[in-house]
């Protein structure tokens, strides 16, 4: 066995830490400094997109409005992402103090975490934690009330414009950006929208400071990061670890020794090929994550794995926009026809192009993910799809 | 009033007559009903002052929301990639072997219907399951079963 060359960390779920002494704290930094220490940190958002979380509060908190939104984004669709969930199973009270944080700073005095149904076994425990919350965040002098919201087996709920519309009883359709929810957003009020994970890093630089933070992780991502780690692996799981490291080095730790391909970033994201885990970094300077790791051995079908792909955005796609609603039937159905033999191997080209075409024509993040996976895997597994 | 009317006028009442509570009610309503019928629709409709087709049109986008009768208890077996290499569908010929139902299918007696769904959000625990609000993972064939036969008893 090589020896371990993956950094561990343990910020996310570490216990006993007295966050009404980090909110003092803070509250005596001052609001804009604390912003700037936040922008410091290079801390990004860990929902997928990664805007820079310091510069989102600070939009909002240059807004003049009475009324401010904060948002928690529990909606974690995306395919082989679980870390969400283990946040708010284990550690509900980070996201909450984190919420707080950003209320505090921007000046929301309402605040929602909307989470997907497939999550409503939490709901008892989440309610309790936020009872149990209030009492706190009153003792502290801030006026901010959170109440959880529940989705209903959409993943494009998790795109933030659609998640607004669901949460004010519409279609979970997204809208074309701009307008931004930092300036309309819920009931076309500033809002800041934000994964779990984010919150969590927020308020663990608010207890440590940029300073350490940045101790972690590369230049281009900075910080902790929890992976979801399924598949083909010698350890399944959660995993907290430092953001910059390789394939390669993730594949030596969590590999069953026979991986020849690991998706990362979720069905949205990147297929990697064995040839070259030792070139590819994980984190936004080379393929980012929102922490889905996918692992495969050299016994699965590459066929299989994109068309169970293709399956799940065929599903989702809201099919508001033309690229994306056709787009996903017609490579589904051409890579059917290309196996079958109903069409040429050159075929996939054409099928390239189109996936393409829908990586700019899309309306939303969805429709224009669909070419990562797609191209990768076609382009690293041509043999699989066609025979 | 019929008593589904009045179920849907107290929950208007606990959630406010507007249309941000339009999914908590429609949660609600199908707690308690299994699905979202036709009346119900009309009541949500009438008490949060807007169009019927527009309680529908919402309604239909989101998978849980059904707007046709459903089981009591209603199954979803995750078909994604992870669970797919884990056999997700051992687990659903397990539920055939015992239900007689195949995805898409409620059973004769009205109280279970079988579903696909996509990732869980349980995929290291894999193959994974939800019946209602309940999730299940690390299923094999037997455990299936077993689960489905302490459902049956209820
Ligand atoms: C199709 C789609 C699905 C998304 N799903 C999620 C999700 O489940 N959770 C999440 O935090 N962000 C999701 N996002 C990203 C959000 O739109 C948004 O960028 C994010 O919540 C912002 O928070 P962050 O900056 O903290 O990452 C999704 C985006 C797209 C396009
Ligand atoms: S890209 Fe797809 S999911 Fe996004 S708006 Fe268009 S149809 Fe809907
Ligand atoms: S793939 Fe089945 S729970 Fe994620």
């Amino acid at each position: 066995m090589p020896t371990s060359t993956v950094k561990r960390t343990d910020l996310i779920f570490k216990k006993d830490i007295d966050y009404s002494a980090v909110m003092h704290k803070i509250m005596k930094m001052g609001k804009d400094e604390f912003i700037e220490e936040l922008i410091d940190s290079g801390l990004r958002g860990r929902g997928g997109a990664g805007f820079p979380t310091g510069l989102k509060w600070k939009l909002v908190k240059a807004e003049q409005s009475p009324e401010k939104y904060i948002i928690c984004n529990a909606d974690e669709g995306e395919p082989g992402t679980f870390k969400d969930r283990e946040i708010l199973d284990n550690a509900a009270e980070k996201v909450i103090w984190g919420m707080t944080l950003a209320a505090y700073i921007t000046g929301a005095k309402e605040g929602f975490i909307y989470i997907r149904a497939e999550y409503k076994y939490m709901q008892t425990k989440l309610r309790i934690a936020i009872d149990r919350m209030e009492q706190n965040i009153k003792a502290l002098g801030i006026k901010f009330k959170l109440d959880l919201v529940f989705g209903a087996g959409a993943y494009i709920c998790g795109e933030e414009t659609a998640l607004i519309h669901s949460m004010e009883g519409y279609r979970g359709e997204p809208t074309n950006k701009p307008p931004f929810p930092v300036t309309q957003g819920y009931l076309n009020k500033p809002t800041v929208v934000n994964n779990v994970e984010t919150f969590v890093n927020a308020i663990i630089i608010a207890e440590i400071g940029a300073k350490e933070y940045k101790k972690l992780g590369t230049k281009a991502s900075q910080g902790t990061k929890l992976f979801s780690v399924s598949g083909d692996c010698c350890k399944e799981g959660i995993f907290e670890l430092e953001m910059g490291m390789t394939v390669q080095q993730f594949v030596d730790e969590f590999g069953d020794g026979d991986t020849k391909a690991v998706q990362v970033g979720g069905a949205s994201g990147f297929c990697v090929p064995r040839k070259e885990f030792p070139n590819t970094i994980i984190g936004f300077e080379g393929v980012p994550t929102g922490g889905s790791m996918k692992v495969f051995n050299s016994s699965r079908s590459m066929y299989n794995t994109l068309e169970n792909y293709l399956i799940f955005f065929e599903e989702e796609s809201c099919g508001q926009c033309t690229p994306c609603r056709i787009g996903t039937q017609q490579l589904l159905m051409g890579i059917h026809a290309v196996k079958r033999k109903e069409k040429p191997k050159s075929y996939l080209d054409e099928l390239l192009k189109l996936a393409q075409t829908m990586k700019f024509a899309s309306k939303c993040g969805l429709g224009r993910s669909v070419g990562n996976a797609f191209g990768s895997i076609v382009t690293n597994f041509r043999e699989e799809i066609i025979y | 009033m019929t008593n589904c009317e009045e179920f849907i006028s107290q929950l208007a009442n606990k959630y406010g007559r507007k249309r941000e509570s339009l999914l908590a009610i429609i949660h609600e309503v199908i707690n308690q009903y299994y699905y979202l019928s036709e009346e119900s629709m009309t009541a949500i409709a009438r008490e949060l002052n807007m169009p019927a087709a527009e309680v529908y049109g919402t309604a239909t986008f989101y998978t849980f929301f059904d707007t046709k009768p459903q089981g009591k208890y209603v199954i979803r077996v995750c078909q994604t990639i992870v669970c797919d290499m884990k056999r997700k569908e051992d687990i659903v010929d397990a539920i055939y072997e015992l239900l007689r139902i195949k995805p898409g299918e409620t059973t004769s007696d009205g109280k279970f219907s079988l579903y696909y769904t996509n990732c869980l959000g349980m995929c290291h625990e894999g193959p994974a399951m939800l019946i209602n609000d309940e999730q299940y993972a690390k299923l094999t064939p037997e455990s299936v079963k077993d689960i489905l036969v302490n459902y049956m008893k209820k």
